[in-house]
């Protein structure tokens, strides 16, 4: 088993929670793990993003080569195409389709999403919306990681128990919410690959 | 065994815990604060009573953790490679006086600026004060090195180097503890002038940091941290130092077809070196930051045989390593991969919407309206983002403190008004002294103090400025009629704009300390105390 992850979004959208899940996930089935991480600068509203590695050999390499991932994963549509050269020929695009513009020339919405649908193996869903229709606006970041779920290696029960971990000492409601987060954004990818 | 995942800093402040430290020391920079975080977090290292407190900057840092292993303890002292700098005067006369507990410096480097100004490498700083530097390849060998690095050090009487790069700090993997030892008792050195750097003692010291040398290099040639490793194919043979070992590993799946002499430990192991000159055609050197051990092989081996690396072109000149650059290296080829689309732009970091520093700019820019352009110099911090857009303020960031200073200069050669614009934080590191160096010559500046309560740019560590920062300007003899205090809010918009302008407009120093807590630890604050409640 090896999957090769980036993870990306914009400084402050939470990304390394959704590594952190994944990785006490890796953990706890006893895997290798190896995640980069961006802290810094960039993290002031900046383009950031996570290496995240998981083998169930020794990882050399904290950075993953270019061609090899398997999976981006992306709260952020625009930068789930920033690191495309990172991606194997059959990887998958996960991303959120809900745009955060903090910069002046951000392109339109629809020149965006004309680039994502290009690619072959893509999951594009606005988690942002799904994760208000849960009542749980702040978890956007947990529906992409569900939606991710499919392709991860573990079973969706597993990565609850990764949520339990993570979140487990804000209280029974946090946990709940984030597996309900979770779920939805599984659904939605189930729904997507028939 | 316990199992931990953890950043390769955190595994390096878990390494120095079971290592039997009892203080750390350091000022937060990019990518060493975490050390000093965890540690902080840490319940055995407050259970132990361990130090963990920030200093002022690095060089009071450095000093206290050599105040520390004088009286027989262990301490270190963390910093980012540009600390190293601050901290070199003590740093380089702490070899000269050598240590008593053992003392561990870690100097975090950046190779591609990910968050600095320059990407200068620590192993110079080693070589320099002629210690042992030990460069882990991955946070398990971080861990260990930590925490062996102070026996090490007291076996040879020097402080130890522990040089990391950005990316080995900031990845996390998942590590295997070991025992733990305990802390030492205080017992003062045998030699009641062993730190006394008269001339005489230092000349003495100094002859016998040279006869430990040899050892020193004994040490590297049996370190378990370098290793020869075989291979059949002898056109080139690889030193790979640090986590360059680890790039050239994933590119043959931990099975080099080259030789390889792994390199954790310098000075360079001679004897593997010398190995891999016999064995092979050529050498090629992976090495992030500069090229310090591929100099060196050149002037070892005298042209004798081609050396590959950053000068010849082999690899980049400037930035880190990564899997592709070291496959290109070895002439690996690359396959075709999916370009970046257009429509994809530049998203460089920004001042956080709310922050008090856009209202400062805000203010300035247009205080500034009556002047020539080109006269603002900024320090390190979330605000040097004011040379950005849509502020486009701030014409310089050097160093630390550095805005003061440079203002002085400025206006010493007729550019009047200059302004400096530096933190909180940066202001109590090292903006201080020259601000009494503008007292002294009542120089015609402005220094405008952002004051956001915190050191922000790193995450928001405690600043040791925190209320402070009036009192030590009048202290420092500032006129108090000249130094003045604004709340930056879009409300007080008039009210701040008529103080800077009065205050460039006086032909002398003024002060404008501008006071509201970073919205970021406000957030967090606000937390906080809900889940207090």
């Amino acid at each position: 088993m090896k999957k090769d992850i980036i993870l990306a979004g914009v400084g402050g959208q939470g990304i390394l929670t959704i590594a952190a899940i994944i990785g006490s996930t890796a953990v706890k089935k006893n895997l290798y793990l190896k995640q980069a991480e961006v802290h810094g600068m960039s993290q002031r509203g900046g383009d950031v993003q996570s290496h995240l590695r998981i083998s169930d050999k020794p990882i050399y390499s904290d950075l993953i080569a270019k061609g090899s991932a398997d999976m981006i994963l992306s709260v952020e549509p625009m930068e789930s195409l920033r690191y495309l050269p990172f991606l194997k020929k059959d990887g998958y695009v996960i991303t959120s389709t809900f745009t955060f513009k903090n910069i002046p020339n951000y392109p339109e919405d629809e020149e965006v999403y004309a680039e994502i649908d290009k690619l072959p193996n893509k999951i594009a869903l606005d988690a942002e919306q799904i994760a208000k229709d849960i009542e749980n606006p702040r978890a956007s970041n947990v529906v992409v990681l569900g939606a991710a779920a499919p392709f991860l290696g573990f079973t969706i029960e597993e990565l609850e128990g990764g949520i339990k971990d993570l979140f487990g000492n804000k209280g029974d409601d946090v946990v709940e919410s984030n597996i309900k987060a979770l779920h939805a954004g599984y659904n939605f990818a189930k729904s997507k690959i028939k | 065994m316990q199992k931990l995942l953890l950043l390769g800093d955190e595994a390096i402040a878990q390494g120095a815990i079971d290592g039997g430290i009892s203080g750390f020391y350091a000022y937060p920079g990019t990518p060493s604060t975490e050390i000093m975080e965890y540690a902080q977090k840490s319940k055995e290292v407050a259970q132990k009573g361990i130090h963990c407190k920030w200093s002022a900057n690095e060089k009071t840092a450095m000093e206290a953790a050599i105040g520390m292993s004088y009286t027989g303890k262990r301490a270190m002292v963390q910093m980012k490679h540009v600390g190293m700098n601050v901290a070199a005067d003590p740093f380089l006369n702490s070899s000269i006086t050598g240590v008593n507990g053992g003392l561990i410096v870690v100097a975090a480097d950046d190779p591609s600026m990910h968050s600095s100004q320059n990407e200068q490498d620590s192993r110079f700083y080693g070589d320099f004060a002629l210690v042992p530097i030990l460069e882990p390849s991955n946070q398990q060998e971080a861990y260990e090195m930590t925490k062996n690095g102070f026996e090490l050090s007291e076996k040879f009487n020097v402080p130890i180097v522990l040089r990391v790069t950005t990316r080995l700090a900031h990845s996390r993997a998942d590590i295997k503890l070991g025992d733990k030892k305990e802390q030492l008792k205080v017992k003062l050195p045998e030699d009641p002038r062993q730190y006394v750097l008269l001339p005489g003692i230092a000349r003495r010291n100094y002859k016998k940091l040279l006869e430990m040398q040899s050892s020193i290099q004994q040490a590297s040639n049996d370190s378990i941290y370098n290793r020869y490793i075989d291979g059949n194919n002898k056109k080139i043979g690889i030193v790979a130092c640090g986590i360059g070992f680890n790039y050239l590993m994933e590119n043959f799946d931990g099975e080099c077809p080259y030789p390889v002499v792994k390199v954790s430990q310098y000075p360079i192991p001679k004897n593997h070196i010398q190995k891999l000159r016999k064995e092979c055609e050529s050498i090629l050197v992976l090495e992030d930051g500069y090229p310090f051990v591929e100099k060196q092989l050149k002037s070892f081996f005298d042209e004798g045989i081609k050396i590959m690396g950053r000068l010849d072109g082999s690899l980049p000149r400037d930035g880190e390593l990564n899997p592709n650059i070291v496959a290109k290296a070895l002439g690996i080829k690359d396959s075709e991969t999916l370009q970046i689309p257009e429509v994809v732009k530049m998203r460089p970091p920004s001042l956080c919407q709310g922050c008090g520093h856009r209202d400062v700019y805000e203010a300035l820019n247009i205080a500034l309206e009556d002047y020539e352009k080109g006269r603002v110099f900024a320090d390190i911090g979330c605000y040097t983002l004011g040379a950005l857009p849509p502020f486009n303020t701030v014409n310089s960031c050097v160093d630390m403190g550095a805005s003061i200073t440079m203002a002085i200069g400025a206006s010493d050669a007729g550019l009047i008004p200059a302004v400096a614009v530096i933190g909180d934080s940066t202001f109590t590191h090292s903006g201080m002294t020259g601000l009494l160096d503008a007292v002294i010559k009542n120089s015609p500046i402005l220094v405008l103090i952002s004051d956001n309560f915190t050191t922000g740019m790193t995450g928001g560590q405690d600043s040791a400025a925190k209320n402070r920062i009036v009192d030590i300007c009048k202290g420092i003899g500032v006129d108090p009629d000249h130094l003045r205090t604004i709340v930056p809010l879009k409300s007080n918009y008039e009210k701040n704009l008529a103080i800077i302008k009065e205050e460039l407009a006086y032909n002398g120093l003024s002060v404008v300390v501008a006071q509201r807590e970073c919205i970021q630890t406000a957030k967090r604050g606000r937390k906080q105390q809900a889940k207090n409640k």
